[in-house]
């Protein structure tokens, strides 16, 4: 096993851990909009709560969700260290001038990727801390959907989301995501070495739109709701 | 034209400080460095220290050129060696700010002068084909694609200067390490010690205090023979495939 | 100094290497262990030998100024390499190419030691191949071969435009490896100030440490110089700024005999100086020639408007413009050989019809083939070159002629080795540029690169036996011996002579003033009026320089203008000794171009019935009294006949 522990320690090992935890948070960011989608559905909650109820019950998606809890850890963890490391690389004395140019990725993004990155675990303490924990504590009241019991995280959401403070800092935030997937996406298969002449402009353009439609789809969800406008309509009934 | 040097003196009496210089007759036709050549001819003059710069061939390709110009390695012209910059890049009365190359592996030995030898270690830890003198075959025995050979090319043209180094905001010496693998590994007579040689290079890269590639890219937007990241990602493979792939363990 | 004696082997000319190597006495591997070899320099020669001897199990210790081995100036060669592969099968052998670099060489180089680098310059391209040189290959994955300089056949390997690049970074990853395993000890940041003779014989070196300035003692039992040519006593050349030849001098100054120094070989493309504060002029590759043609206006006042900027030289017809290599060469035209063109240009900027600011350089001009071909097959040739041109002069060459002039390229001369690489002091060799055995009076195209790697990879590891086998019961070499005192102690009276002048002008500015003067007085053309006035002009140079010369800062420290004190002080040498040769060698040959010496259509006259000779100078005690030895040169394969390109 020493050549493992040995692989996790060297820089392409430590860089390659940054690109498996973040794909695996990039393709939960798919499932997880699909789920917030449903909060734009026109039935006050009802399927948005039924989904919600299954994603923390079925057993599969609470272990995969201790798989993610774990993801979001090392890689911020993993994150700050790299960082630490970086920057005692470069050594005390910064440039008088710095100029940083970037080819084929947003030289923006790929040299605060960091800053980026503790904006966005900030965001996900708030996040968890009024979602998530409020769930878990059992503060959320109760809404009963043929006979059935459920929680009715929806009313948290929208209560939430009528304070235009709140949407300002979850659109902010999600620029900052999508920022933070710019770069992120496609560094993630430069890292696996994932390049290929005819499909990494493949890869590129996917991430661009992931990055910018993705974070866009979230941000577009407290606005729309602050004004009180549901598009879409249920499936259930 | 009027130029202003602001350039960092450090050794001697200089404690680590920009020194501002005011240079009255620089011509558009100078290379960077010969206004430098200028401006100590002056500080001689003066009986002053001169500035220390290293330099050698001034035609781009032994890479012993090594100033940050205005935050950027060898300046700002685009695959261009400090020594093929010329003056005609900068405007009358420009200011320009002249560092070193600045990473906690290139310790700065007097002003603009600082310690590559890291890559020199680097190299010594696998960046070479093990073939003694005359063990050779006839150059012809093993065709290698034209392509190849040629990418191969793109990728051996590095000149080891460190721009990639001085550019990376994580002063990451990748970019180096992966054009040699990548050039050694891409032919034939380099594929047989492909994975010890990314093993080792690698773990010498690590030791010498470099930073860790967050895929920025500044190291290609910098470099003067325009090397890609491509190689980056093909010592990635590489040093993935000889981790899981190998049974060697290095 | 005993008589030369260049140890030739007996036997016919294509079997004395095979019957040496056969010969030739061996080291045993324990012995080897116990043996020790000072390298100095790191280029194509230097890397070479030092990764060889090391893989054959010899202590190597490698020493170089530069921070890196990797930044010895073997790396901007651009050409190629040849070698006699015959790839092409279109009819080239061994002999051809000795044959080729005789005649080049004008007929002043000796033919066994050609003819045992035509011999290995075929391994030489297995063995880069090896090692991962990325050669040029054709759409079949073979190795691509391509013509240089008047010769017949396609012999040249290249990589790019880069091909000295590929093949020193092939050295020194081999050098690398031998660091890795111990067998060599690398010493960067140093200087080899002088040769270290105890009981005759070279058993060390005193090196400066540039960093910290502490002169250090290393001992072996032999040296191995291989530290380049000598073309920057002109000041500005092609060679790269630090390129010197103290070690080599220094050498010379301890006993080594000094041969043919007046043998320069000076390119005649290159980019014109454009003004006094120039430090360094870049080569254009001499395939451009193959393309534009060499013109210069016809009349001086068509000249002198163009140089004050009143005309362009777009505005000049074709009946004022002078074409005058395909008018007085019509049968080679714009590809005469390298000094024959050189030589042209000087004249017709001498009339005054030269151009540019300074009047000293001519058009290239391609705008007749971008007509015939099209701008894209011109771009395809030469587009790297192009870019490299506007990058320095800021000019257009596809709207504008390109504007060149000779420059100072290469020195054929060098210390006297005799077959063994050995030089008149014992257990001192010299290898590649720093020698001067294989180029004669010219050297051809390509032809440096094979000398360098045939003398480093497959010459000096067999002929060095020769020396040390006889070596195996002498002791290691004691560092505190008197002989290593004297030398250290003289190196740093020097060191203090210089930094204790305190006076005025710059080491810069008096290397400056003796290039000119021997780019004056001992370039292009020579005549003894001229060279005997550079001589006395030297003399008083070298006593100012020693007065007035300001060299600041201390011994102690990172000090790069007392490393180039020390450089330019012995160039002011050898500059004086350069003259002395060329005012002895009344015959024009090769690169060196006497003007009493010449046919009445100008063209340079040589004298073979009494200068076939290699003139070997041993140092007499002060610069200006050099003692000359004759080796005369012997042709027993080869006819002498005049070059002949009109």
């Amino acid at each position: 096993m020493n050549w493992f522990i040995n692989f996790l320690g060297s820089s392409i090992g430590q860089k390659v851990i940054m690109s498996l935890t973040g794909l695996f948070l990039i393709t939960f960011l798919a499932v997880h909009l699909t789920g917030n989608l449903q909060l734009l559905v026109n039935d006050q909650g009802e399927q948005f709560n039924i989904y919600a109820k299954f994603m923390t019950t079925n057993p599969l998606i609470k272990a995969t969700s201790y798989l993610l809890y774990a993801s979001i850890l090392l890689h911020a963890v993993q994150g700050i260290v790299l960082w630490r490391k970086n920057r005692s690389a470069r050594g005390g004395q910064g440039y008088a001038r710095k100029v940083t140019k970037a080819v084929g990725t947003n030289s923006f993004a790929a040299s605060n990727m960091a800053w980026l990155g503790i904006i966005i675990f900030v965001f996900l303490g708030l996040h968890l801390y009024q979602f998530w924990l409020q769930m878990k504590l059992g503060k959320v009241p109760m809404a009963e959907y043929n006979g059935e019991q459920v929680k009715n995280l929806y009313v948290l959401v929208a209560e939430a989301y009528s304070n235009p403070i709140y949407v300002a800092v979850y659109v902010f935030s999600m620029i900052v995501i999508g920022y933070h997937l710019l770069h992120g996406f496609q560094s993630a298969f430069q890292t696996l070495g994932l390049t290929h002449k005819k499909y990494t402009p493949l890869i590129k353009g996917i991430g661009w739109m992931y990055s910018i439609i993705v974070p866009l789809l979230f941000a577009i969800i407290p606005i729309l709701m602050y004004f009180n406008i549901y598009p879409l309509s249920s499936f259930l009934h | 034209m009027k130029i202003t040097l602001k350039v960092w003196r450090q050794g001697g009496k200089y404690k680590g400080e920009f020194v501002e210089y005011k240079l009255d007759n620089v011509k558009e036709e100078m290379s960077f460095l010969e206004m430098m050549d200028v401006l100590n001819e002056s500080l001689v003059q003066k009986k002053e220290q001169p500035v220390a710069f290293e330099h050698d061939c001034r035609e781009g390709i032994c890479g012993t050129c090594s100033m940050v110009i205005d935050g950027q390695p060898h300046g700002p012209q685009k695959a261009t060696t400090t020594c093929q910059l010329h003056m005609r890049s900068f405007k009358d009365g420009d200011t320009i700010y002249v560092e070193p190359f600045r990473a906690k592996a290139f310790p700065v030995i007097r002003d603009l002068v600082v310690d590559r030898s890291a890559f020199d270690r680097i190299i010594q830890s696998g960046g070479y084909i093990s073939v003694n003198t005359g063990q050779a075959q006839d150059a012809n025995a093993i065709p290698v694609e034209k392509d190849v050979a040629s990418m191969a090319f793109d990728a051996a043209a590095c000149i080891g200067c460190g721009a990639c180094v001085a550019a990376c905001p994580n002063a990451s010496a990748m970019l180096f390490v992966s054009a040699k693998v990548s050039h050694l590994a891409m032919l034939p007579q380099g594929k047989v010690e492909a994975k010890k040689r990314a093993q080792a290079m690698v773990k010498t890269m690590d030791m010498e205090g470099f930073g860790r590639c967050s895929n920025v890219t500044a190291c290609e937007a910098e470099c003067p023979k325009e090397i890609s990241v491509n190689n980056i990602a093909r010592l990635n493979r590489e040093y993935l495939g000889s981790v899981f792939a190998s049974e060697k363990i290095v | 100094m005993k008589k030369l004696d260049a140890k030739i082997p007996e036997g016919a000319l294509s079997s004395k290497w095979q019957q040496y190597k056969s010969s030739v006495s061996l080291v045993a591997p324990n012995n080897k262990r116990r043996l020790e070899v000072i390298v100095v320099g790191t280029g194509l020669a230097g890397a070479s030998c030092a990764s060889t001897l090391s893989e054959l199990g010899y202590n190597v210790k490698v020493f170089t100024f530069h921070d890196s081995p990797r930044r010895a100036h073997s790396i901007a060669a651009q050409g190629g390499i040849n070698a006699a592969k015959n790839y092409q099968n279109d009819g080239d052998s061994v002999y051809r190419l000795f044959y080729d670099t005789i005649k080049g060489g004008d007929y002043r180089s000796r033919e066994a030691n050609v003819h045992r680098l035509a011999e290995v310059s075929t391994s030489i391209i297995d063995q880069c191949v090896a090692q991962g040189v990325p050669f040029a290959r054709e759409y079949g994955g073979l190795l691509e071969n391509r013509s240089f300089g008047g010769v017949q056949v396609s012999r040249t390997f290249y990589a790019r435009g880069q091909t000295g690049q590929q093949l020193l970074i092939g050295a020194y990853q081999s050098l690398s490896r031998q660091i890795s395993t111990g067998g060599v000890k690398m010493y960067n940041r140093h200087e080899m100030l002088d040769l270290v003779i105890v009981d005759g014989k070279a058993r060390g070196i005193i090196a400066r440490n540039l960093l910290t300035g502490e002169l250090e003692r290393h001992a072996a039992h032999c040296v191995v110089l291989a530290t380049g040519g000598y073309g920057n006593v002109f000041y500005l050349s092609t060679n790269a700024m630090n390129s010197n030849t103290s070690a080599a001098w220094r050498a010379h100054r301890r006993g080594a005999a000094f041969a043919n120094p007046c043998f320069t070989q000076i390119h005649p493309t290159c980019i014109p100086v454009s003004g006094t504060y120039q430090s360094k002029l870049t080569l254009m590759s001499e395939s451009l020639r193959n393309d534009g043609r060499v013109w210069v206006p016809k009349s001086q006042e068509d000249a002198k408007a163009i140089r004050e900027g009143k005309k362009s030289p777009l505005d000049l017809s074709e009946e004022q413009r002078d074409y005058y290599l395909e008018r007085i060469y019509p049968s080679f035209g714009n590809l005469v050989p390298r000094d024959v063109a050189s030589r042209a240009a000087k004249y017709v900027c001498d009339e005054g019809r030269g151009l540019g600011e300074t009047g000293l350089s001519v058009y290239l001009d391609f705008s007749d083939a971008i007509n015939r071909l099209g701008k894209n097959v011109i771009s395809a040739r030469y587009g790297n070159l192009f870019e490299i041109y506007q990058k320095i002069t800021g000019e257009d060459p596809y709207k504008v002629p390109m504007r060149i002039y000779p420059a100072v390229h290469y020195t054929m001369g060098g210390l006297w080795v005799d077959y063994n690489l050995e030089t008149t002091v014992p257990g001192c060799f010299a290898l590649g540029e720093a020698n001067f055995s294989d180029h004669g009076a010219n050297r051809l195209g390509a032809s440096a690169l094979m000398q360098g790697l045939a003398d480093g990879y497959f010459v000096i590891p067999y002929t060095i036996g020769n020396f040390l086998a006889k070596e195996i019961r002498t002791p290691k070499i004691d560092t505190s011996l008197p002989e290593f005192e004297a030398a250290e102690k003289e190196v740093r009276d020097r060191i203090n002579h210089l930094l204790s002048a305190n006076g005025n002008q710059s080491v810069e500015s008096f290397h400056r003033r003796l290039g000119l003067i021997m780019w004056d007085y001992c370039g292009m053309s020579r005549n003894a009026d001229g060279l005997q006035k550079a001589i006395r002009m030297i003399r008083e140079l070298r006593e100012e320089f020693y007065r007035d010369a300001f060299v600041p800062g201390t011994n102690e420290e990172y000090n790069p203008e007392l490393e180039k004190a020390l450089r330019v002080a012995d160039f002011m040498e050898l500059g004086e000794l350069m003259c002395i040769d060329a005012l002895n060698r009344e015959e024009s040959c090769g690169g060196h171009f006497r003007e009493e010496h010449q046919t009445e259509e100008g063209e340079a006259l040589r004298n073979d019935e009494d200068y076939a000779y290699v003139a070997a100078w041993e140092f007499g005690g002060n610069p200006s009294e050099p003692i000359l030895h004759k080796e005369e040169l012997v042709f027993e394969n080869v006819k002498l006949i005049t070059r002949s390109y009109k």
